[in-house]
């Protein structure tokens, strides 16, 4: 009997059969491999398994806790939905990249040293990378390298925080940090909420997410960011800092989505601003804040990943991304419309749909902590929300100025996998109780109460009158929205005109010198090298003796002087460019030839008295 | 059923009915969020402000709109779809 099974096993080595298999026997694998890695992470027991020694150190792949389970839980049911989504697709590579990042990112939820988590950190970064290039073409080429480098760089800043952390404590366990204000805690820090897309590190997402291919975008709305909310959880919980950065993210995110026009890169804003609330509760730390951000992470995956299959549905059978260029799309795909319209109520936090019971959880929270502010503008972004997700973009997409475009509904298992996300949202609003037992702590939050439907629906009911009255204003317009990523892209810009202009000019200077004049002004001094020191000798006697002269009177018995070293200076400018001739030459050569040898003894008499 | 309800409300001869049916609704959750028992756990205090969040929701969902708007069109974050080429 296996003590404990890794579920990243599932994932990670499962993925290398998947090339091998074909058809349905693939289809079938594909699904079963998530069904057996959610069947084991419901049969683990807490404790800690796997402990390697390695360089020195443990290295433990298996901490199972209650933290790290419930988070196990939706990445395999996630898993499992998102592999549904995909199953029409005959493209071993994504599955394979999908096979990785899954299992990576249960590879970090379960590791209990900085060394596991790193490792699984950027196999994640890597093999999340894959599905945007998988879409092919310029712009997904263009938006996952930009993804991979940012990416890169937050691993390297975690790398550079581990080890600084190693190097004071001895310690590469990883858990609370403590709140010391080192360089280690800040470099740890910024590479975990950099994964977590807080602003101004939020453009990765922003860009790559609508960038990657339709079923590669659910994954990734998935993961990346929860297994951030994960390691700040188990890390940063009751960091100050993390509560400001919560509110602006949240308000970030809400305000970017009303500007923009792509429907994915609407979703992916959305992202940052759920987000948000998660890095909020992390940033308040009561054990209420933290059981917040926990189900919130639970509900939004679900939630997140059926809007993301819903806008993807409409993107692949259409072919558009655009708001402006939707409309009109219910007659044809009322199921989708529907099916999407249980993610936006869950992202809404209408009650008896999944967000009711998790965002609230949050926001009660800061009420409980006192946060008068906090707790406004959370409830205004939770407006923001229904703006964008619940009202605007599926107004625009699904009814609006009919588009004309007449597509039908997308293939079943989509459908099925939207099916399946709905009804949990729906299951884990109506029933919050089996969420709440999964949490960290014990749970005293009651979501229904009569006040709290009440006030949530007339936040979320004003908001529709406020919607239908700035109808006209909230049009989507052909735009681009400009964020953080302008920096890096137009830096990058920037630096290349540099290259190509400026430096590419001093360059051309320095290869000019290297390679053109010292070689030739060489070539020429050692055709006669004895020359050029009595040229410097004798053009210095010309110069000084001119320089005498023009001080002083001229006089005329001078001026032969001049003359002659005149002349002097001709003889050896000309000997000079002249071959080394030895019969002219031999009494320098004998000096120097003498002068080297006195350097040499002397040079060995003091080797030989001091050493 | 479900068809039948998307149908109903993509059709614009509805219009009129659905806005009716959605003043009604309004003023319903305004009219329950006075009537509801307030525990003592209002902490903040429009918590004890009936109709508070019907309040508080329109004018955040104005707020939002305006600003994103104008930090878009007049603090220029808003570009033209080829900005980046």
């Amino acid at each position: 009997m296996i003590e404990w099974f890794h579920p990243a096993i599932f994932f990670i080595f499962g993925a290398f059969l998947i090339p091998f298999l074909k058809g349905r026997v693939q289809q079938a694998y594909l699904v079963l491999m998530p069904a057996l890695a959610l069947i084991d992470v419901a049969s683990m027991s807490q404790g800690t398994y796997w402990i390697f020694h390695f360089l020195g150190n443990d290295v433990i792949f298996g901490k199972v806790d209650k933290l790290s389970l419930v988070f196990a839980y939706v990445f395999t049911i996630m898993a499992f939905i998102g592999m549904v989504y995909a199953l029409h697709l005959d493209d071993p590579g994504q599955h394979m990249a999908a096979y990785f990042y899954v299992g990576s990112s249960l590879g970090v939820v379960f590791a209990c040293d900085y060394f596991t988590l790193f490792i699984f950190w950027e196999i994640m970064a890597f093999a999340s990378a894959y599905l945007v290039f998988a879409k092919g073409g310029k712009g997904a080429v263009s938006a996952g390298f930009r993804y991979i480098l940012i990416h890169i760089t937050g691993g390297v800043l975690l790398l550079g925080g581990i080890i600084i952390h190693y190097k004071a404590t001895g310690s590469m366990i990883f858990g609370p940090i403590e709140h010391d204000g080192s360089l280690a805690f800040y470099l740890i820090l910024t590479g975990f909420i950099l994964n977590a897309a807080v602003p101004p590190l939020n453009a990765w997402l922003t860009d790559a997410y609508p960038n990657a291919t339709v079923t590669g975008a659910v994954f990734m709305s998935a993961f990346t960011t929860k297994t951030a909310v994960y390691v700040l959880v188990r890390a940063f919980p009751g960091t100050e800092l993390l509560v400001v950065l919560g509110v602006v993210m949240a308000l970030y995110g809400v305000v970017y989505a009303v500007m923009e026009n792509d429907c994915r890169r609407l979703l992916a804003y959305h992202i940052v601003s759920q987000v948000g609330y998660m890095v909020a509760g992390v940033g308040m730390g009561t054990e209420m804040s933290l059981n917040g951000s926990v189900s919130h992470a639970f509900a939004h995956i679900l939630y997140k990943g059926l809007l993301f299959m819903g806008a993807g549905a409409v993107v692949y059978m259409t072919g558009i991304r655009k708001l402006t260029k939707l409309g009109g799309l219910y007659k044809t795909m009322p199921i989708t419309f529907v099916l999407y319209m249980v993610g936006a109520f869950a992202i809404s936090a209408f009650p008896l749909f999944s967000g009711f019971v998790s965002k609230s959880m949050v926001v009660a929270a800061s009420q409980h902590d006192h946060r008068a502010v906090v707790t406004l503008l959370l409830t205004l972004a939770s407006s923001g929300t229904f703006i964008s997700l619940g009202l605007k973009l599926p107004y625009y997409m699904f009814f609006a100025k009919d588009s004309g475009i007449r597509v039908k509904e997308p293939p079943k298992n989509m459908l099925l996998a939207m099916g399946i996300a709905a009804f949990l949202c729906i299951a884990i609003g109506v029933f919050p109780g089996q969420l709440y037992s999964l949490l960290p702590h014990p749970v005293h939050f009651e979501p229904y109460t009569a006040e709290h439907i009440t006030g949530t629906l007339g936040i979320l009911m004003f908001t529709l009158l406020g919607f239908i009255l700035l109808l006209k204003r909230l049009d989507p317009e052909p735009t681009i929205s400009v964020d953080t990523d302008w920096f890096y892209r137009m830096g990058v810009r920037a630096f290349m005109w540099f290259i190509n202009n400026s430096a590419a000019r001093i360059g051309a200077k320095i290869n000019r010198a290297a390679f053109d004049v010292l070689p030739s002004s060489l070539s020429k001094i050692s055709r006669n090298p004895l020359s050029v020191s009595l040229l410097a000798i004798v053009y210095a006697r010309l110069k000084i003796t001119q320089l005498y002269d023009s001080l002083r009177e001229q006089s005329s018995n001078r001026t032969d002087g001049l003359a002659e070293l005149k002349s002097r200076v001709k003889h050896l400018r000309m000997m000079s460019e002249s071959v080394y001739d030895e019969d002219i030459q031999r009494r320098p050569i004998g000096i120097w030839v003498l002068l080297s040898f006195i350097l040499i003894f002397f040079y060995a008499l003091i080797y030989m008295i001091f050493i | 059923m479900i068809k039948k309800i998307v149908f109903y409300l993509g059709n614009p001869d509805n219009a009129g009915r659905l806005r009716r049916l959605l003043y009604i609704t309004l003023a319903i959750i305004v009219l329950a969020d006075f009537l509801v028992p307030r525990g003592d756990h209002a902490v903040f205090f429009w918590d004890k402000i009936p109709g508070w969040g019907a309040l508080y929701g329109f004018i955040s969902c104005v707020l939002i709109i305006l600003l994103s708007k104008f930090l878009g069109h007049q603090g220029g974050l808003m570009k033209k779809e080829d900005y980046y080429d």
